[in-house]
């Protein structure tokens, strides 16, 4: 015999992490950083045959203090990384970094001297989008599946908690490279 | 049995130059001593470049360079000219870099030749070429007469400079910048040389042959490979 019992009708109960996870995720907005060729798939999401609008996501932002969600879209060359970083450094927390296609993920084709080798030398990634570049429905699912995060995001405490667990599990990690087995 | 190579199926015209043999490039990827059995190792390329054209050039090249001759003066033409090469129908002046500005300014402004538009300045950078190591190469547009034409103006790797033709082709500016960057060619008079794409503290100029290429190892499940330019050797 909880509180649900004795609530009248049209009241719900939920957290309030649940709610603000709620919020967060309904209107999220992008800040357009298209660097290259996936700016092309990222700007198709938004046009009306994809429409992101249905996610509550069709501002894309030019201004950072607006945005939620930063869509590194491209290749990051190192003169554009510290841009990059100032563009992120502008953003209000709460905020999440989407490394869209190879080239934001990991450098991609360009191992080179030119390119950074994975945004997330720059700034901390939420998610990765593999794809060269990623169709728009992969975009919005990567975004759908970032939702999902955000949905259940923490808050407080029990945020600094997550972050610290996170980042352990991620330093205990074996490397790629020390695996061993069958390719899955 | 004679050595057949790209510089015999040139197409050379009677009483041309012929190409140029700029570089001798063996093997594929410079693999040694690892009992290649590929079948490229064995391989010997020249680099040959087309050599000089006689007259007459053809089409309208002839008309071009008749203007071009008196508007310079015969002995400024010869002079200023180091040859010129008709390949696939395109004309190239080659340009001692000391007359490039008077060149360029003739070509601007002689009525007859009218090329208005200097569509940039493009850097290529021959290590083998002993003394001619860097080369810029300018495309020009004349509007009027609706030709385009081609300069090209080389330089020492030892010193490597070239008159900025800014002044007389604005539209240059960042080019100039960028091939400066790219290739470490400095254009003296332009009004401010600075690296254009690279940051401003960049050591070295990534496009010469020389410049390594950067990267790093690549990860796989269960293994690890070196970046490209440390796999094989491709110089």
């Amino acid at each position: 015999m909880g509180l649900e019992e004795k609530l009248p009708s049209g009241v719900l109960l939920t957290t309030v992490e649940g709610v603000a996870g709620y919020f967060r995720k309904a209107s999220f907005w992008p800040a357009t950083f298209g660097l290259a060729c996936c700016a092309i798939e990222m700007m198709t999401s938004g046009a009306p045959k994809y429409d992101l609008g249905r996610f509550g996501m069709e501002v894309f932002r030019a201004s950072p203090r607006q945005a939620d969600l930063m869509i590194v879209a491209g290749r990051v060359s190192q003169k554009m990384a510290p841009v990059l970083r100032q563009i992120y450094d502008q953003m209000p927390e709460p905020k999440w970094v989407l490394a869209m296609g190879v080239c934001a993920s990991s450098g991609g084709m360009f191992n080179n001297y030119a390119i950074v080798q994975g945004v997330d030398h720059i700034v901390p990634v939420d998610m990765y989008l593999p794809g060269c570049p990623p169709r728009p429905e992969m975009l919005i699912d990567a975004i759908l599946k970032l939702h999902d995060q955000v949905q259940s995001a923490k808050l407080g405490v029990n945020r600094e908690a997550q972050i610290i667990d996170l980042e352990s599990d991620a330093l205990n990690a074996m490397p790629t490279s020390e695996m061993k087995g069958m390719l899955w | 049995m004679t050595e057949k190579g790209p510089q015999d199926s040139l197409p050379a015209r009677p009483g041309s130059q012929g190409p140029e043999v700029i570089d001798v490039r063996k093997g594929m990827f410079g693999v040694q001593g690892s009992g290649d059995t590929s079948g490229y190792g064995g391989i010997v390329r020249p680099v040959a470049m087309p050599g000089g054209s006689p007259k007459p050039y053809g089409g309208w090249f002839d008309e071009l360079a008749e203007s071009f001759e008196s508007a310079l003066r015969p002995e400024g033409f010869v002079s200023a000219v180091e040859k010129v090469v008709v390949y696939r129908r395109e004309i190239t002046f080659f340009i001692r870099r000391g007359d490039l500005l008077k060149v360029a300014e003739t070509l601007r402004n002689d009525p007859a030749l009218r090329f208005e538009f200097c569509s940039g300045v493009s850097g290529v950078h021959y290590p083998n070429d002993e003394g001619r190591e860097l080369h810029a190469v300018y495309h020009l547009l004349s509007m009027t007469h609706n030709r385009r034409i081609r300069l090209e103006v080389t330089c020492p790797d030892n010193d490597p400079h070239i008159p900025s033709v800014v002044a007389i082709y604005p539209t240059n500016d960042w080019h100039e910048r960028e091939t400066y960057d790219f290739f470490g060619i400095i254009f003296d008079g332009h009004p401010a040389l600075t690296r254009i794409e690279m940051p401003d503290d960049w050591p070295g100029h990534p496009q010469r042959k020389d410049y390594p290429l950067g990267g790093i190892p690549v990860e796989y499940k269960g293994a690890t490979i070196p970046p490209p330019d440390q796999r094989r050797s491709y110089t």
